[in-house]
């Protein structure tokens, strides 16, 4: 026995180290068909990577201080030996994560990732969006600019709808009348580490989940069905080294398009960071045109789209919050016999195609402010976006499915 | 395949919305053109005599001078009025609330000045004050109405005023004339106004320079890198089918 076999031993004795390994690399089985929608999930767990390890460094350099916040996030950028760079990527990645998100979760719905087995993968990353969305929120106060300011100040006026409580909520919210330094210092202690451990415990969980019941594919069928004489799946290859490479590739393409953004275009035409947000917060002076960014403005296009009750915006926020509590009931909604898009009918690629168009569409609107006109599209999108999820059970039933095949395809 | 033509038909239609909700104000293209040196050490000149006054740019040291090719030595001698180290930041001695009492509105700071407002923006506001004797200062603009800033550049465009015409029930401006020539020609004065702007776009973030370059080798690394990883997979994956 080598030096090396007696110290692994040494260990294994006493953690599993070499168990976990093989658990969750060398010997978990992934379906050999994954495509290129795959990518995203290990692409999600870098850019979580990124934000992590550049949000400690910014953490040495930001003041989080309503007088300070400002003027440090701008000696980050010119006194901080590679302090642009961090900056860059930290709010490059921010919107980065949720287009690998969002391509993620669109992902799950096309190839029917969330259903049984894979209930509760669905939910926890249903609850992994809402926590990086709460993060994001978070985080968008820091630099405390006008876009900050006043996109926290709707944001927590929000609460301020909700009936009877909602005015001494958001006092509490904000700690404060209005946002402020109060409000500026526990922002900024919940996105440095209240909210990253809940994504981090989430992200564990999602994974492990993930590794008990395996991963599923675009053909929607399950590989553990058939497996060889060792019990392995005839349709399964070892994560490791075949997904490892493979993400390689993945990751690279993935950082030349985050390189061409952080490079060349770091305020991405102003959706990743607001022209606006470099004008230092001023509780005197509202914008003319508040809109926060990119990855919130279908939310926010739902919201505004709902008309006020008895003057009374909580009605959309109540939609809003519904839009987004829909997405954990999905596992129960659809009663599709097939999994995968492939084996679908023309019903529910209908329905998907309606949907995302929808989504993209509130998104647009959202980032505009709301003309009679555009409040017209934006309800007609909010009424499909509903109907998408509430008339599941009705038309996946419905639906002509083609058989799945017994084994992967391709 | 009614509902998706009408649907179609909708989305053919968001872009008019977009358009129809926003002002229509036009903006003349700024000479951006940050490897021009010279431009950017001739709108540093005027940057620190003209604006500089009253406008701080309390993000810029200074010393930061030397990356668009300035040495200490210049940086000392030609453009330290206030400050006594190149190493400082370029502060003023007017306090905000001079600025109020004196302009209605403290003049903001400088330093991403460029990043709010955008060059074109900054470069059409600076070419477009006119006279007009009902305001405080004696001056207004096309692009910012009622501003608080006077003119602080009229010796060198001298005077415009507004040649009006008629849009339905209102007059709207249609466009500036020179009424008093200044020490420069029209033209020559489009162009100091680019090479501040220039300076104001480049000052806005100081490293956006270097930060172009170091993208080209990271992306040059990237694509090499691309290459073998694509063939260390294609390797491995061989005998999956």
């Amino acid at each position: 026995m080598s030096a090396m076999q007696k110290l692994m031993g040494w260990v294994d004795d006493r953690f599993p180290l070499t168990a976990t390994y093989k658990a969750h690399l060398s010997e978990y089985y992934a379906p050999k068909n994954f495509n290129f929608w795959y990518f995203f999930g290990s692409l999600a767990l870098l850019v979580l990577v990124i934000q992590i390890v550049t949000g400690i460094f910014l953490t040495m350099n930001y003041k989080p201080d309503a007088e300070l916040a400002f003027t440090s996030v701008e000696y980050i950028m010119r006194d901080v030996d590679w302090g642009w760079l961090i900056r860059y990527m930290h709010s490059t990645g921010a919107s980065m994560f949720f287009v690998v998100v969002y391509l993620h979760m669109f992902r799950g719905l096309m190839y029917g990732s969330y259903r049984k087995p894979r209930e509760l993968i669905w939910i926890f990353g249903v609850l992994i969006y809402l926590a990086l969305m709460a993060e994001a929120f978070l985080g968008y106060l820091l630099p405390w600019g006008q876009m900050s300011f006043w996109g926290a100040q709707v944001i927590v006026n929000l609460f301020a709808a909700v009936p009877f409580i909602g005015e001494d909520l958001s006092i509490w919210i904000r700690g404060d009348y209005v946002i402020s330094d109060a409000t500026l210092n526990r922002f900024f202690a919940f996105h440095v580490i209240a909210l990253p451990l809940v994504l981090i415990a989430l992200v564990a969980v999602h994974l492990v989940a993930l590794h008990e019941v395996g991963s599923n594919n675009p053909d929607g069928v399950e590989i553990k069905k058939k497996k060889d004489a060792n019990g392995i799946p005839l349709d399964g290859i070892p994560f490791h080294p075949y997904y490892t490479v493979k993400d390689i590739v993945g990751v690279v393409v993935f950082l030349m398009v985050f390189s061409a953004i952080l490079f060349f275009a770091p305020e991405m035409g102003g959706y990743f960071l607001e022209a606006a947000n470099f004008v230092p917060a001023d509780p005197l002076k509202t914008p003319a045109h508040i809109a926060p960014l990119w990855y919130f403005t279908p939310f926010y296009a739902i919201l505004r789209a709902v008309p006020p009750l008895f003057g009374s915006q909580f009605p959309g926020v109540m939609a809003m919050g519904l839009s987004i509590v829909l997405l954990f009931f999905l596992p129960w909604l659809d009663r599709s016999k097939v999994k995968s898009i492939r084996y679908r009918g023309p019903i529910y690629k209908i329905a998907l195609a309606l949907f995302i168009v929808s989504f993209v569409g509130l998104g647009y609107l959202g980032l505009l402010p709301a003309t009679p006109v555009a409040t017209i599209f934006a309800q007609v999108f909010s009424v499909i976006y509903f109907l998408f999820f509430l008339l599941m059970p009705w038309y996946t039933s419905i639906d002509k499915t083609k058989p799945e095949p017994e084994r992967v395809t391709g | 395949m009614k509902r998706l033509k009408n649907l179609l038909f909708l989305l053919a239609a968001v872009p008019v919305v977009a358009f129809a909700s926003e002002a229509n104000l036009h903006l003349d293209k700024a000479p951006v053109n940050l490897a021009d040196q010279e431009s950017l050490q001739r709108g540093a000149r005027m940057f620190v005599n003209y604006c500089l006054n009253c406008h701080s740019a309390s993000s810029m040291r200074y010393s930061r001078l030397q990356d668009i090719g300035l040495t200490e030595d210049q940086i000392k001698e030609n453009l330290l009025f206030t400050a006594e180290k190149p190493g400082e930041l370029m502060k003023v001695g007017m306090t905000k609330a001079d600025g109020k009492t004196w302009f209605g509105a403290t003049p903001p700071d400088l330093s991403v000045i460029a990043r709010s407002r955008g060059a074109d923006w900054l470069y059409t506001y600076l070419r477009s004050f006119y006279r007009d004797d009902s305001r405080p200062t004696g001056w207004n603009n096309v692009v910012f109405d009622k501003v608080g800033m006077p003119h602080v550049l009229w010796s060198l465009q001298g005077e415009m005023a507004p040649v009006m015409k008629k849009e339905g029930e209102h007059e709207v401006i249609e466009r500036l004339e020179l009424v008093k020539p200044g020490s420069v020609t029209l033209a020559e004065y489009d162009a100091m106004v680019g090479d501040l702007v220039n300076y104001l776009t480049w000052m806005s973030e100081p490293a956006q320079v270097q930060r172009k370059q170091l993208g080209v080798i990271v992306l040059a690394f990237l694509a090499i890198f691309f290459v073998v990883a694509y063939y260390l997979k294609k390797e491995f994956w061989k005998d999956i089918h």
